[in-house]
Protein backbone atom coordinates (compact mmCIF):
# COMPACT_ATOMS: atom_id res chain seq x y z
CA UNK A 1 0.00 0.00 0.00
CA UNK A 2 1.65 3.52 -0.93
CA UNK A 3 -0.29 6.93 -0.40
CA UNK A 4 -0.99 9.97 -2.23
CA UNK A 5 -1.90 13.24 -1.42
CA UNK A 6 -4.86 14.39 -4.12
CA UNK A 7 -6.30 17.76 -4.70
CA UNK A 8 -9.55 18.42 -5.80
CA UNK A 9 -8.89 21.64 -7.77
CA UNK A 10 -12.34 22.54 -8.23
CA UNK A 11 -13.33 22.06 -4.84
CA UNK A 12 -9.81 23.58 -3.32
CA UNK A 13 -10.47 27.52 -2.70
CA UNK A 14 -6.65 28.06 -1.52
CA UNK A 15 -6.91 28.39 2.15
CA UNK A 16 -3.15 27.22 2.59
CA UNK A 17 -3.56 25.42 5.85
CA UNK A 18 -2.31 21.84 4.09
CA UNK A 19 0.84 23.85 3.37
CA UNK A 20 1.02 24.89 6.73
CA UNK A 21 0.76 21.94 8.45
CA UNK A 22 2.45 19.59 5.54
CA UNK A 23 5.38 22.03 3.99
CA UNK A 24 7.54 18.98 3.41
CA UNK A 25 5.18 18.12 0.90
CA UNK A 26 2.92 21.39 -0.12
CA UNK A 27 3.91 24.24 -1.47
CA UNK A 28 1.70 27.58 -2.34
CA UNK A 29 1.88 28.65 -5.84
CA UNK A 30 1.92 33.22 -6.19
CA UNK A 31 -1.68 32.80 -5.95
CA UNK A 32 -1.60 30.65 -2.47
CA UNK A 33 -3.14 27.26 -4.45
CA UNK A 34 -1.12 24.18 -3.39
CA UNK A 35 1.41 22.41 -5.72
CA UNK A 36 1.61 18.94 -3.85
CA UNK A 37 4.44 16.45 -4.58
CA UNK A 38 3.11 13.54 -7.03
CA UNK A 39 5.43 10.79 -5.32
CA UNK A 40 4.23 8.59 -2.74
CA UNK A 41 3.95 9.70 0.98
CA UNK A 42 6.89 8.16 3.13
CA UNK A 43 5.54 6.34 6.00
CA UNK A 44 6.68 8.55 8.99
CA UNK A 45 5.13 11.56 7.05
CA UNK A 46 1.70 9.88 6.88
CA UNK A 47 0.93 11.98 10.43
CA UNK A 48 1.19 15.13 8.39
CA UNK A 49 -0.34 14.07 5.24
CA UNK A 50 -3.29 13.15 7.29
CA UNK A 51 -3.62 16.27 9.79
CA UNK A 52 -3.15 18.10 6.40
CA UNK A 53 -6.43 16.54 5.04
CA UNK A 54 -8.18 17.14 7.97
CA UNK A 55 -7.30 20.57 8.23
CA UNK A 56 -8.87 21.46 4.70
CA UNK A 57 -11.64 23.69 5.08
CA UNK A 58 -13.00 22.73 1.68
CA UNK A 59 -12.68 18.76 1.95
CA UNK A 60 -10.27 19.22 -1.25
CA UNK A 61 -7.79 17.40 0.11
CA UNK A 62 -7.62 13.83 0.59
CA UNK A 63 -4.89 10.39 1.84
CA UNK A 64 -5.59 8.38 -1.47
CA UNK A 65 -4.24 4.89 -0.22
CA UNK A 66 -3.27 2.83 -3.56
CA UNK A 67 -2.13 -0.82 -3.48
CA UNK A 68 1.72 -0.87 -4.83
CA UNK A 69 2.00 -1.68 -8.67
CA UNK A 70 3.43 -4.64 -9.99
CA UNK B 1 -4.62 -1.66 -49.01
CA UNK B 2 -4.41 1.96 -49.95
CA UNK B 3 -6.20 4.93 -49.16
CA UNK B 4 -8.54 5.95 -48.43
CA UNK B 5 -10.00 3.85 -45.74
CA UNK B 6 -12.02 5.80 -44.30
CA UNK B 7 -12.99 8.23 -46.87
CA UNK B 8 -13.37 5.44 -49.20
CA UNK B 9 -16.23 6.40 -51.74
CA UNK B 10 -16.94 9.15 -49.61
CA UNK B 11 -19.18 11.69 -51.39
CA UNK B 12 -22.60 12.46 -50.36
CA UNK B 13 -24.48 9.34 -51.46
CA UNK B 14 -22.26 7.22 -48.74
CA UNK B 15 -23.72 8.85 -46.06
CA UNK B 16 -26.63 6.43 -47.21
CA UNK B 17 -27.02 3.13 -45.79
CA UNK B 18 -27.39 1.22 -49.10
CA UNK B 19 -24.49 2.79 -50.84
CA UNK B 20 -22.44 2.63 -47.00
CA UNK B 21 -22.68 -1.65 -47.57
CA UNK B 22 -21.79 -1.45 -51.28
CA UNK B 23 -18.56 0.37 -50.35
CA UNK B 24 -17.55 -1.23 -47.09
CA UNK B 25 -19.46 -4.55 -46.96
CA UNK B 26 -22.01 -5.54 -44.23
CA UNK B 27 -20.25 -5.51 -40.52
CA UNK B 28 -19.80 -8.94 -39.32
CA UNK B 29 -21.00 -10.32 -35.96
CA UNK B 30 -18.21 -10.36 -33.50
CA UNK B 31 -17.89 -11.53 -30.20
CA UNK B 32 -16.58 -9.39 -27.03
CA UNK B 33 -13.49 -11.04 -26.99
CA UNK B 34 -12.85 -10.84 -30.71
CA UNK B 35 -13.84 -7.96 -30.92
CA UNK B 36 -11.16 -7.10 -27.84
CA UNK B 37 -8.60 -9.16 -29.60
CA UNK B 38 -8.69 -7.33 -33.12
CA UNK B 39 -8.60 -4.35 -31.71
CA UNK B 40 -5.80 -4.43 -29.35
CA UNK B 41 -3.98 -6.62 -31.86
CA UNK B 42 -4.40 -3.65 -34.67
CA UNK B 43 -3.10 -1.45 -31.30
CA UNK B 44 -5.64 1.55 -32.27
CA UNK B 45 -5.43 4.27 -30.46
CA UNK B 46 -7.90 7.32 -29.75
CA UNK B 47 -8.19 9.88 -32.70
CA UNK B 48 -9.55 12.55 -30.50
CA UNK B 49 -6.30 13.96 -28.85
CA UNK B 50 -4.99 11.73 -25.98
CA UNK B 51 -4.30 8.71 -28.18
CA UNK B 52 -5.35 6.28 -25.34
CA UNK B 53 -5.11 2.81 -26.24
CA UNK B 54 -8.68 1.83 -27.74
CA UNK B 55 -8.40 -1.59 -26.46
CA UNK B 56 -7.58 -1.00 -22.74
CA UNK B 57 -10.81 0.89 -22.63
CA UNK B 58 -12.80 -1.18 -24.20
CA UNK B 59 -12.03 -3.73 -21.68
CA UNK B 60 -12.08 -1.11 -18.74
CA UNK B 61 -15.94 -0.48 -19.32
CA UNK B 62 -16.82 -4.09 -20.44
CA UNK B 63 -15.47 -4.94 -16.66
CA UNK B 64 -17.28 -2.40 -14.81
CA UNK B 65 -20.67 -3.67 -13.17
CA UNK B 66 -24.57 -2.67 -14.16
CA UNK B 67 -25.99 -0.92 -17.00
CA UNK B 68 -23.45 1.16 -19.59
CA UNK B 69 -23.26 3.39 -22.07
CA UNK B 70 -21.81 4.71 -25.43
CA UNK B 71 -20.65 8.27 -26.56
CA UNK B 72 -19.76 8.94 -29.59
CA UNK B 73 -17.64 12.53 -28.34
CA UNK B 74 -18.06 14.74 -32.10
CA UNK B 75 -18.21 17.70 -29.97
CA UNK B 76 -14.80 18.67 -32.19
CA UNK B 77 -14.07 22.05 -29.97
CA UNK B 78 -11.11 22.50 -31.45
CA UNK B 79 -11.31 25.30 -33.47
CA UNK B 80 -8.81 24.45 -37.00
CA UNK B 81 -10.67 20.77 -36.72
CA UNK B 82 -13.01 19.62 -39.34
CA UNK B 83 -12.34 16.16 -39.40
CA UNK B 84 -15.29 14.83 -37.03
CA UNK B 85 -17.85 17.07 -38.59
CA UNK B 86 -16.69 15.80 -42.36
CA UNK B 87 -16.20 12.47 -41.38
CA UNK B 88 -20.04 11.96 -39.68
CA UNK B 89 -21.54 13.75 -42.91
CA UNK B 90 -19.77 11.45 -45.48
CA UNK B 91 -19.54 8.42 -43.73
CA UNK B 92 -22.00 8.31 -40.40
CA UNK B 93 -22.66 5.11 -41.02
CA UNK B 94 -19.10 3.71 -40.65
CA UNK B 95 -19.16 5.57 -37.48
CA UNK B 96 -22.85 3.51 -36.29
CA UNK B 97 -21.48 0.43 -37.17
CA UNK B 98 -18.14 1.22 -34.96
CA UNK B 99 -20.41 2.51 -32.00
CA UNK B 100 -22.68 -0.77 -32.35
CA UNK B 101 -19.99 -2.98 -32.27
CA UNK B 102 -18.57 -1.54 -29.39
CA UNK B 103 -22.13 -1.25 -27.83
CA UNK B 104 -22.45 -4.98 -28.29
CA UNK B 105 -19.13 -5.88 -26.99
CA UNK B 106 -19.24 -3.77 -23.56
CA UNK B 107 -22.61 -4.97 -23.53
CA UNK B 108 -24.16 -1.24 -23.77
CA UNK B 109 -27.48 -0.65 -24.06
CA UNK B 110 -27.46 2.38 -25.72
CA UNK B 111 -25.58 5.15 -28.08
CA UNK B 112 -25.58 8.91 -27.61
CA UNK B 113 -24.00 10.58 -30.82
CA UNK B 114 -22.82 13.95 -29.39
CA UNK B 115 -22.46 16.56 -32.34
CA UNK B 116 -20.99 19.80 -32.92
CA UNK B 117 -24.27 22.28 -32.90
CA UNK B 118 -22.65 24.55 -35.52
CA UNK B 119 -22.36 21.42 -38.09
CA UNK B 120 -25.76 21.84 -39.57
CA UNK B 121 -25.36 19.26 -42.83
CA UNK B 122 -23.71 17.21 -39.89
CA UNK B 123 -26.55 16.87 -37.59
CA UNK B 124 -28.92 16.16 -40.56
CA UNK B 125 -26.23 13.49 -41.93
CA UNK B 126 -26.06 11.44 -38.43
CA UNK B 127 -29.99 11.61 -37.53
CA UNK B 128 -30.62 10.39 -40.79
CA UNK B 129 -28.20 7.75 -40.61
CA UNK B 130 -29.64 6.53 -37.34
CA UNK B 131 -33.17 6.44 -38.89
CA UNK B 132 -32.06 4.33 -41.37
CA UNK B 133 -30.98 1.74 -38.80
CA UNK B 134 -33.11 -1.14 -37.21
CA UNK B 135 -30.92 -1.91 -34.19
CA UNK B 136 -31.30 -3.43 -30.44
CA UNK B 137 -29.86 -0.49 -28.76
CA UNK B 138 -30.79 2.87 -28.12
CA UNK B 139 -28.76 5.29 -30.74
CA UNK B 140 -29.71 9.19 -29.55
CA UNK B 141 -28.07 12.32 -31.65
CA UNK B 142 -27.45 14.99 -29.04
CA UNK B 143 -26.71 18.63 -30.22
CA UNK B 144 -23.60 20.01 -27.68
CA UNK B 145 -22.57 24.22 -27.97
CA UNK B 146 -19.81 25.01 -30.00
CA UNK B 147 -16.81 25.59 -27.19
CA UNK B 148 -13.37 24.74 -26.77
CA UNK B 149 -14.36 22.23 -23.50
CA UNK B 150 -17.45 20.72 -25.21
CA UNK B 151 -15.04 17.77 -26.19
CA UNK B 152 -13.33 17.89 -22.50
CA UNK B 153 -15.40 14.46 -22.10
CA UNK B 154 -16.18 15.06 -18.64
CA UNK B 155 -17.53 18.63 -19.27
CA UNK B 156 -19.46 16.81 -22.09
CA UNK B 157 -21.34 13.93 -19.99
CA UNK B 158 -22.16 16.40 -17.32
CA UNK B 159 -23.95 18.88 -19.81
CA UNK B 160 -25.84 15.69 -21.61
CA UNK B 161 -26.90 14.70 -18.24
CA UNK B 162 -28.91 18.06 -17.46
CA UNK B 163 -25.54 20.21 -16.33
CA UNK B 164 -23.41 22.54 -16.94
CA UNK B 165 -20.88 22.51 -19.93
CA UNK B 166 -18.01 22.69 -17.17
CA UNK B 167 -15.69 19.72 -16.24
CA UNK B 168 -15.48 17.50 -13.55
CA UNK B 169 -12.81 16.53 -10.77
CA UNK B 170 -11.47 13.28 -11.69
CA UNK B 171 -11.91 10.57 -10.57
CA UNK B 172 -14.09 8.86 -11.32
CA UNK B 173 -13.39 9.23 -15.01
CA UNK B 174 -16.32 8.37 -17.23
CA UNK B 175 -15.80 4.34 -18.00
CA UNK B 176 -16.25 4.25 -13.74
CA UNK B 177 -19.38 6.50 -14.31
CA UNK B 178 -20.48 8.80 -17.22
CA UNK B 179 -23.46 9.17 -18.58
CA UNK B 180 -26.41 9.05 -15.92
CA UNK B 181 -23.78 7.01 -14.30
CA UNK B 182 -23.18 4.12 -16.23
CA UNK B 183 -19.88 3.45 -16.80
CA UNK B 184 -19.19 4.83 -20.67
CA UNK B 185 -17.49 4.00 -23.11
CA UNK B 186 -16.28 7.41 -24.44
CA UNK B 187 -14.46 7.49 -28.03
CA UNK B 188 -13.78 10.09 -30.84
CA UNK B 189 -16.11 9.87 -34.30
CA UNK B 190 -12.56 8.98 -35.81
CA UNK B 191 -11.87 6.05 -33.43
CA UNK B 192 -15.34 4.53 -33.83
CA UNK B 193 -15.11 4.77 -37.80
CA UNK B 194 -11.58 2.33 -37.56
CA UNK B 195 -13.22 -0.11 -35.09
CA UNK B 196 -15.68 -1.04 -37.75
CA UNK B 197 -12.75 -1.18 -40.44
CA UNK B 198 -10.81 -3.36 -38.29
CA UNK B 199 -13.79 -5.55 -37.05
CA UNK B 200 -14.56 -6.15 -41.22
CA UNK B 201 -10.62 -6.87 -42.22
CA UNK B 202 -8.62 -7.52 -39.40
CA UNK B 203 -5.49 -6.27 -37.41
CA UNK B 204 -3.25 -7.23 -40.12
CA UNK B 205 -5.28 -4.95 -42.57
CA UNK B 206 -4.92 -2.38 -40.48
CA UNK B 207 -1.16 -2.78 -39.97
CA UNK B 208 -0.91 -2.32 -43.48
CA UNK B 209 -0.66 1.21 -43.26
CA UNK B 210 1.05 3.44 -40.78
CA UNK B 211 3.81 2.55 -38.39
CA UNK B 212 4.51 -0.39 -35.97
CA UNK B 213 4.17 2.15 -32.60
CA UNK B 214 1.37 4.26 -34.74
CA UNK B 215 -0.38 2.38 -37.07
CA UNK B 216 -3.49 2.77 -39.21
CA UNK B 217 -4.34 6.02 -41.29
CA UNK B 218 -5.65 9.42 -39.72
CA UNK B 219 -7.84 11.93 -40.56
CA UNK B 220 -5.82 15.70 -40.58
CA UNK B 221 -7.51 18.91 -41.01
CA UNK B 222 -4.72 20.92 -43.25
CA UNK B 223 -4.43 24.68 -42.82
CA UNK B 224 -2.71 28.01 -43.41
CA UNK B 225 -0.26 28.85 -46.22
CA UNK B 226 -1.56 25.43 -48.56
CA UNK B 227 -2.89 25.41 -51.70
CA UNK B 228 -5.86 23.39 -50.91
CA UNK B 229 -6.85 23.42 -46.93
CA UNK B 230 -9.20 20.69 -45.95
CA UNK B 231 -9.70 17.42 -44.91
CA UNK B 232 -7.45 14.69 -46.18
CA UNK B 233 -6.69 10.94 -44.94
CA UNK B 234 -3.03 10.01 -44.93
CA UNK B 235 -1.28 7.15 -43.11
CA UNK B 236 0.56 8.00 -39.84
CA UNK B 237 3.68 8.21 -39.79
CA UNK B 238 3.70 10.07 -43.39
CA UNK B 239 6.48 12.80 -44.00
CA UNK B 240 5.03 16.21 -42.57
CA UNK B 241 6.09 17.24 -45.69
CA UNK B 242 4.42 15.08 -48.07
CA UNK B 243 0.88 16.07 -46.12
CA UNK B 244 1.84 19.33 -47.10
CA UNK B 245 2.04 18.58 -50.29
CA UNK B 246 -1.50 16.44 -50.32
CA UNK B 247 -2.96 19.93 -49.40
CA UNK B 248 -2.05 21.05 -52.64
CA UNK B 249 1.49 22.35 -51.45
CA UNK B 250 2.84 25.57 -49.79
CA UNK B 251 1.77 28.83 -51.15
CA UNK B 252 4.82 30.62 -49.68
CA UNK B 253 8.12 29.49 -47.76
CA UNK B 254 6.90 27.98 -44.27
CA UNK B 255 8.52 29.11 -40.59
CA UNK B 256 6.77 26.10 -38.35
CA UNK B 257 4.39 24.09 -38.64
CA UNK B 258 2.01 23.71 -36.09
CA UNK B 259 0.48 20.21 -35.27
CA UNK B 260 -2.19 18.92 -33.01
CA UNK B 261 -4.04 22.31 -32.77
CA UNK B 262 -4.34 24.69 -29.75
CA UNK B 263 -3.12 22.45 -27.84
CA UNK B 264 -0.08 21.29 -30.00
CA UNK B 265 3.44 21.81 -30.53
CA UNK B 266 5.61 23.75 -32.97
CA UNK B 267 7.75 21.91 -35.70
CA UNK B 268 10.42 24.97 -37.14
CA UNK B 269 11.21 24.91 -40.34
CA UNK B 270 14.68 23.18 -39.68
CA UNK B 271 12.64 20.28 -38.87
CA UNK B 272 9.84 19.67 -40.74
CA UNK B 273 11.68 17.40 -43.22
CA UNK B 274 12.38 15.39 -40.29
CA UNK B 275 9.09 15.07 -38.93
CA UNK B 276 6.25 12.57 -39.57
CA UNK B 277 2.89 12.12 -38.76
CA UNK B 278 3.15 9.72 -36.14
CA UNK B 279 3.11 10.00 -32.36
CA UNK B 280 6.50 8.41 -32.20
CA UNK B 281 8.19 11.22 -34.12
CA UNK B 282 6.29 14.32 -32.88
CA UNK B 283 7.41 13.10 -29.33
CA UNK B 284 10.22 14.26 -30.24
CA UNK B 285 9.05 18.01 -29.96
CA UNK B 286 7.43 17.01 -26.77
CA UNK B 287 3.83 16.46 -29.04
CA UNK B 288 1.95 14.16 -30.17
CA UNK B 289 -0.58 14.17 -33.43
CA UNK B 290 -3.70 15.11 -31.17
CA UNK B 291 -7.32 15.83 -33.43
CA UNK B 292 -5.09 15.52 -36.23
CA UNK B 293 -4.90 19.95 -36.94
CA UNK B 294 -1.68 20.49 -39.21
CA UNK B 295 -1.24 24.73 -39.79
CA UNK B 296 1.33 25.79 -42.12
CA UNK B 297 2.79 29.01 -40.20
CA UNK B 298 4.03 31.20 -43.19
CA UNK B 299 7.20 33.34 -43.33
CA UNK B 300 5.56 36.53 -43.76
CA UNK B 301 3.46 35.76 -40.42
CA UNK B 302 4.12 37.19 -37.09
CA UNK B 303 4.63 34.48 -34.06
CA UNK B 304 4.61 36.33 -31.43
CA UNK B 305 0.83 38.01 -32.64
CA UNK B 306 0.34 34.22 -33.23
CA UNK B 307 1.35 32.88 -29.94
CA UNK B 308 0.42 35.76 -28.07
CA UNK B 309 -3.26 36.12 -29.20
CA UNK B 310 -3.85 31.89 -29.24
CA UNK B 311 -3.01 31.35 -25.49
CA UNK B 312 -5.08 34.68 -24.91
CA UNK B 313 -8.19 32.63 -26.40
CA UNK B 314 -7.23 29.70 -24.54
CA UNK B 315 -7.54 31.51 -20.88
CA UNK B 316 -10.70 32.71 -22.18
CA UNK B 317 -11.86 28.96 -22.83
CA UNK B 318 -10.97 28.07 -19.45
CA UNK B 319 -14.04 27.12 -17.36
CA UNK B 320 -12.36 29.23 -14.22
CA UNK B 321 -13.56 25.89 -11.97
CA UNK B 322 -9.55 25.68 -10.93
CA UNK B 323 -7.34 28.28 -9.16
CA UNK B 324 -4.67 27.51 -10.74
CA UNK B 325 -5.80 27.53 -14.24
CA UNK B 326 -7.77 30.66 -13.20
CA UNK B 327 -4.69 32.84 -11.73
CA UNK B 328 -2.25 31.57 -14.17
CA UNK B 329 -3.07 31.49 -17.89
CA UNK B 330 -4.24 35.54 -17.30
CA UNK B 331 -0.97 36.03 -15.65
CA UNK B 332 0.91 34.44 -18.39
CA UNK B 333 -1.00 36.21 -21.03
CA UNK B 334 -0.28 39.74 -19.20
CA UNK B 335 3.23 39.15 -19.68
CA UNK B 336 2.92 37.38 -23.37
CA UNK B 337 1.17 40.98 -24.15
CA UNK B 338 4.13 42.87 -22.55
CA UNK B 339 6.98 40.85 -24.32
CA UNK B 340 5.00 41.48 -28.03
CA UNK B 341 4.82 45.37 -27.54
CA UNK B 342 8.29 45.34 -25.85
CA UNK B 343 7.36 46.01 -22.31
CA UNK B 344 7.96 43.29 -20.23
CA UNK B 345 10.50 44.07 -17.35
CA UNK B 346 13.68 41.65 -16.61
CA UNK B 347 11.71 38.96 -14.42
CA UNK B 348 8.86 38.25 -17.04
CA UNK B 349 10.80 35.47 -19.08
CA UNK B 350 11.40 33.85 -15.48
CA UNK B 351 7.91 34.83 -14.46
CA UNK B 352 6.71 33.10 -17.35
CA UNK B 353 8.55 29.90 -17.07
CA UNK B 354 7.80 29.47 -13.23
CA UNK B 355 3.73 30.34 -14.18
CA UNK B 356 3.50 28.18 -17.15
CA UNK B 357 5.78 24.92 -14.64
CA UNK B 358 3.21 25.51 -11.97
CA UNK B 359 0.28 24.84 -14.33
CA UNK B 360 1.05 21.52 -15.18
CA UNK B 361 -0.88 18.26 -13.83
CA UNK B 362 -3.13 20.87 -11.95
CA UNK B 363 -6.28 21.46 -13.49
CA UNK B 364 -9.36 19.25 -13.11
CA UNK B 365 -9.08 19.10 -17.11
CA UNK B 366 -6.01 19.53 -19.14
CA UNK B 367 -6.72 23.01 -20.74
CA UNK B 368 -4.02 24.16 -18.65
CA UNK B 369 -1.26 21.74 -19.88
CA UNK B 370 -2.55 21.95 -23.73
CA UNK B 371 -1.89 25.77 -23.56
CA UNK B 372 1.36 25.58 -21.57
CA UNK B 373 2.30 22.98 -24.04
CA UNK B 374 1.48 25.30 -26.99
CA UNK B 375 3.65 27.96 -25.32
CA UNK B 376 6.20 26.31 -24.71
CA UNK B 377 7.54 24.37 -28.09
CA UNK B 378 6.40 28.38 -29.73
CA UNK B 379 8.92 30.04 -27.10
CA UNK B 380 11.66 27.43 -28.14
CA UNK B 381 10.75 27.64 -32.15
CA UNK B 382 10.49 31.20 -32.12
CA UNK B 383 13.19 32.10 -29.67
CA UNK B 384 14.60 34.73 -32.02
CA UNK B 385 11.05 36.25 -33.37
CA UNK B 386 9.87 36.90 -29.31
CA UNK B 387 13.61 37.66 -28.22
CA UNK B 388 13.34 40.65 -31.10
CA UNK B 389 9.63 41.42 -29.84
CA UNK B 390 11.04 41.66 -26.38
CA UNK B 391 13.96 44.23 -27.38
CA UNK B 392 12.60 46.25 -30.40
CA UNK B 393 8.95 45.78 -29.78
CA UNK B 394 5.99 45.32 -32.68
CA UNK B 395 7.64 44.32 -35.74
CA UNK B 396 6.12 45.17 -39.26
CA UNK B 397 4.62 41.62 -39.50
CA UNK B 398 2.30 42.15 -36.37
CA UNK B 399 -0.62 43.81 -38.23
CA UNK B 400 -1.28 41.41 -40.07
CA UNK B 401 -4.40 38.96 -40.42
CA UNK B 402 -3.21 36.18 -38.31
CA UNK B 403 -2.91 32.18 -39.44
CA UNK B 404 -3.95 30.85 -36.73
CA UNK B 405 -7.95 30.70 -36.96
CA UNK B 406 -8.55 32.10 -33.00
CA UNK B 407 -12.20 32.36 -32.74
CA UNK B 408 -13.44 35.73 -31.72
CA UNK B 409 -15.01 34.97 -28.44
CA UNK B 410 -18.43 36.38 -29.05
CA UNK B 411 -18.81 33.67 -31.07
CA UNK B 412 -18.52 30.87 -28.78
CA UNK B 413 -20.69 29.73 -26.08
CA UNK B 414 -18.83 30.53 -22.91
CA UNK B 415 -18.14 27.55 -20.77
Amino acid sequence: MTSRLRVDPIACTGHGLCAELFPEWIGLDDWGYPIIESGPIPEELLVHARRAADACPKLALVVAAERARD
Amino acid sequence: MSLPRLLAGAQERTAFLAAHEATHGRLPARTRDELFEMVDAAGLRGRGGASFPTAVKLRSVAEQRGPRAVLVNGAEGEPMSAKDQVLMRLAPHLILDGALAAAIAVDAQEVVVAVHKGAVETGVAIRRAVQERVAGVKITVRDVPVAYLAGEETALIRFLDGGALLPTAAPPRPFERGLRGQPTLVQNPETFAHLALIARHGPTWFRELGTPAHPGSTLVTVAGAVRQPGVLEMACGTPLERVLAAAGGVTEPVRAVLVGGFHGVWIGADDIRRTTLDDESLALHGGSLAAGVIVALPGTACPMVELAKTVHWLAEQSAHQCGPCRNGLPAIVGVLDAMAVGRADATARERLQRWSGDLLGRGACRLPDGAVRFLNSGMRVFAAEVADHEQQGPCDACRRPMTLAVPRTSEWVAA
